[in-house]
């Protein structure tokens, strides 16, 4: 990486070297039997100059061919945007725990064995259930030097499971599913089982619900797959820069319900989206986006900081083999003290979402949401009494989030970006087949 | 070390493996992007990548092996054996296809990866300034990608299939803000390598700021029950989302109550309903000669006359399902195993015009472009990029985008109009188990869709 440093500061006047490497094995079970067994080693080498003051970029999964790198990554700083900001030089980064030696050790047969174990319990509750499983372990090393002297190296463990099950009766289908993944070796699949047949409980019998406004309970999967796209847009230092944010120029003012606090988080320890850096070599931090209601900041990578007159927040993230832009490292939502149990209770008439199937395909940018409840309960009187199907839930955050939401009392991860409790809504536009 | 040498080395060592079969994929690739965030080129990068994967099957098992590196490939050719010898409890089961020696080249004039950044540039320039000639614009995107891949196939049955192909993507989008109200519209093409079609959409573009801009006076749907029509864009998309994705069979063989629910013969929809995918149609962004299996490309009825009558394969599923393999195994690149894709998927045209298709609508939705889909196989949603009411049998104002959801089991007996004016559409592409995008098309005549569930406030 050096030597591609030294190549390329003879025709630039600031470079930054930066390479990924990864190794990940996966056991993957399909029809309820172990089917794949896949092992991924994968490496690649990116390039970024200023050079008169342009950036340039290119990537490379063969490094040893550098001067094809060099040269390509020279041509394109002859169109590249204006560099704003300065490498950053050395600099010491929070301890952020995010490898365990654990996890490398786990054999195949371990990872097989929580595998079956994983199906043995779904299947066992529903017969007649096909079930996928899978079961990963990884390790990343990152590796960055720039020319000013910045350098950064870490490696990042990895252990993920997840289960699918499809159960079909006549042309209806249910599908139910939960993963959980940490920087270290989980052998116990107790929380996903709990919550797969949880899932297969409430969705045992079927509902039907009236075309109307109705309270809606957001489950944590169900935040996940509804109301965080457009907050994850909105909240974009780019988003913002562009004027593109309904949430721009609200710094301080109040948008939503004064219960309501979100944070981006790149520091917590053993998670997946954590790490000590960012992919430009700015140190991870946890940064306030809502406080008590009140829009609180915004992310950044080095450059559209650069053009807002802000600091970088450590959201520097490299995405297709293009240059760094901000992106969110993990959203945490802060708990309330509603049960799910209590936020049920309350509701005459209403739904449990649990999955929105297309909810991001419509105006994120905007902060609409609009999605068939593809997994989702119906309440009557306090009590789940059922599955919905063929309906459709829509809305718009910052109405749906402003005023008189519950938040639950107990928060989880889902899938590696959102820590969330449940989430009540007080009123929800529902459309259903009639 | 040049691809062909190492594909030689890989032809010796998989001759005397002892696995049922053996396949190996080896891929060069170049590409380049563009990418605009309002008036700035943000981003404009080349990339190179090389590298390879070895599949095994063994008893029923596989084992997979991807890599970037080109050495020690007998370790790797061990490896992927072990591990399919780890999984595999049953028999090996692959429809048998003749072992084919081949050489597919790109057949472009010119080599869009090559064609220098300058020229590009220059175009979606002219594309970003008709955009922001429109008031109320706040931002715009276009991202422009391009690439070239040259693959080796080859397995333990002789077949060794050298294949070429360019692949050119186009997206653009504009946003429009009023007091803090956020409205974003865009379009999405594709093709095949050639440049020429991208140098077209001045009229596309301007449409769409136009779009954009009168969306943010636009009223929001009430959501609920509508007759629907939709364009050959979105009805493309509909098709993909509501039965491409449950005709791969991938899906089904393993599952007893999915293979009794998708017998062939089953009716889906009316009499006039053909369904076709097809990766033998030249030069549309799905097509191919091969696929990743060294299977050749094939013309399947997915419904011929409202009825069920095919399905795509890989050659494990045809033969675990005793059908004939039809070629759609696919991969996005090396770095993931094949698996049953969609090629070019269409509905075929019928006889009746757009007048008469929205001649007796008193009110309804005109849904136009696509902005997205998704599918759980038995229900669906897809959404559009543009949508007007129709009332009294004339298409009216402009409504604000809507998200529209179906059941595969009535919605598509719900067509009850299918238009003469078959269109395909090259943008956008596919996602499934983590591999996306891959490059795909479908396409539709317009068709009228009665009690269609549409999202809305």
């Amino acid at each position: 990486m050096e030597a591609i440093l030294e190549q390329a500061k003879k025709s630039a006047e600031a470079a930054e070297v930066f390479s990924v490497s990864s190794e990940e094995t996966q056991v993957h079970f399909e029809a309820n039997r172990l089917k794949h067994l896949q092992t991924k080693q994968q490496t690649s080498l990116a390039l970024r100059v200023i050079r008169q003051g342009r950036l340039g970029y290119a990537i490379t999964t063969s490094p040893d061919d550098y001067k094809s790198l060099v040269d390509n990554a020279v041509e394109t700083s002859r169109f590249g945007m204006e560099a704003k900001f300065e490498l950053p030089l050395a600099s010491t980064y929070p301890p952020i725990e995010v490898l365990s030696p654990d996890v490398e050790s786990v054999s195949i047969e371990a990872m097989v064995e929580l595998g079956e174990k994983l199906i043995a319990a779904v299947a066992g509750h529903t017969p007649g259930i096909i079930c996928e499983a899978e079961v990963s372990r990884g390790e990343v090393s990152v590796r960055l030097v720039n020319s000013r002297g910045g350098q950064a190296a870490y490696r990042k463990s990895y252990f993920r499971f997840g289960i699918e099950g499809n159960l079909t009766k006549g042309t209806d289908m249910l599908f139910v599913g939960d993963s959980h993944s940490s920087c270290r070796a989980v052998l116990e699949p107790g929380i996903v089982i709990d919550n797969v047949v949880q899932q297969l409980e409430m969705a045992r019998s079927q509902a039907t619900v009236a075309t109307k406004s109705l309270p809606v309970v957001f489950t944590p999967h169900g935040v996940a797959s509804a109301l965080v796209m457009p907050l994850m847009a909105a909240f974009n230092g780019k988003t913002v820069l562009e004027g593109a944010s309904p949430l721009g120029q609200k710094l301080g003012e109040e948008v939503f319900d004064r219960k309501f606090q979100l944070w981006d988080d790149a520091t917590v320890s053993l998670r997946p989206s954590s790490r000590p850096c960012d992919d430009e070599g700015m140190p991870s931090q946890r940064t306030p986006l809502i406080e008590a209601g009140k829009v609180a900041g915004f992310f950044y990578d080095l450059q559209t900081a650069a053009l807002a007159g802000t600091r970088s927040t450590g959201n520097g993230s490299r995405g297709h083999g293009g240059l760094p832009a901000p992106s969110a490292s993990a959203f945490v939502i802060a708990p309330g003290d509603t049960t799910f149990n209590d936020m049920v209770g309350d509701i005459r008439e209403g739904l449990v979402v649990e999955q929105l199937m297309g909810a991001g395909q419509g105006n994120i940018l905007g902060g609409d949401f609009s999605g068939n409840v593809l997994l989702g309960y119906k309440v009557e009187n306090g009590k789940i009494v059922g599955r919905v199907k063929d309906t459709m839930v829509s809305g718009n955050v910052y109405q749906a989030l402003k005023e008189s939401i519950a938040l639950g009392r107990d928060v989880r991860w889902v899938d590696a970006f959102l820590h969330t409790p449940h989430i009540y809504c007080p009123s929800i536009s529902v459309a259903s087949k009639g | 070390m040049p691809l062909q040498n190492v594909a030689r080395e890989l032809a010796e060592l998989l001759k005397g493996s002892q696995a049922d079969y053996v396949e190996a994929h080896l891929e060069e690739s170049q590409t380049s992007h563009l990418l605009y965030r309002g008036r700035e080129l943000e981003s404009v990068g080349r990339s190179e990548a090389a590298g390879g994967n070895v599949r095994a099957m063994v008893k029923g098992g596989w084992g997979f092996v991807c890599f970037d590196r080109f050495d020690d490939l007998r370790g790797r050719v061990e490896m992927a054996i072990r591990q399919a010898r780890l999984v595999g409890l049953e028999t090996s089961q692959l429809a048998s296809v003749p072992p084919v020696v081949d050489r597919v080249e790109a057949g472009l004039e010119r080599d869009p990866v090559t064609i220098p950044l300058a020229e590009k540039k220059q175009l979606l320039d002219e594309y970003n300034e008709i955009i922001w000639q429109q008031p109320e614009i706040q931002t715009s995107s276009i991202g422009y990608g391009d690439s070239r891949k040259r693959s080796i196939y080859l397995n333990s049955q002789g077949s060794f299939i050298e294949q070429e192909r360019a692949d050119i993507s186009l997206r653009i989008a504009a946003v429009a803000v009023r007091d803090g109200d956020v409205q974003q519209a865009g379009l999405s093409v594709g093709t095949r390598g050639d440049l020429a079609p991208m140098r077209k959409l001045h009229q596309e573009v301007e449409h769409l700021s136009r779009h954009v801009v009168a969306l943010l006076s636009a009223p929001q749907a009430k959501g609920g029950e509508y007759t629907v029509v939709l364009d050959p864009v979105l009805a493309g998309v509909f098709v993909h989302e509501a039965f491409g994705h449950l005709s791969e069979s991938d899906f089904v063989y393993e599952n007893e109550h999915l293979r009794e629910l998708m017998k062939l013969g089953k009716r889906f929809g009316g009499r006039e309903l053909n369904i076709m995918d097809t990766a033998a149609l030249p030069g549309l962004r799905g097509s191919y000669r091969y696929d990743d299996e060294g299977v050749p490309a094939a013309r399947t009825y997915l419904i011929r006359e409202g009825e069920l009558v095919g399905r795509l394969h890989s050659r494990e599923t045809a033969a675990k399902m005793k059908e004939k393999p039809t070629g759609n195994a696919r991969a996005i690149s090396y770095r993931y195993p094949p698996i049953v894709r969609m090629s070019n998927t269409y509905i075929e045209p019928g006889k009746v015009s757009f007048a008469d298709m929205i001649g007796d609508i008193k009110e309804g939705i005109y849904a136009k472009n696509w902005y997205g889909g998704t599918t759980s196989m038995e229900m669906f949603t897809f959404s559009a990029g543009e949508a007007y009411l129709i009332r009294n049998g004339k298409i009216a104002e402009a409504l604000r985008p809507v998200v529209l959801t179906g059941n595969v089991f009535d919605t598509l007996k719900n067509i009850d109009a299918i238009g003469d004016d078959l269109d395909m559409n090259e943008g956008g592409g596919c996602g499934k188990a983590g591999q996306m995008p891959l490059p795909v098309s479908n396409g539709s005549p317009h068709i009228r869709i009665r009690r269609c569930l549409v999202g809305g406030r």
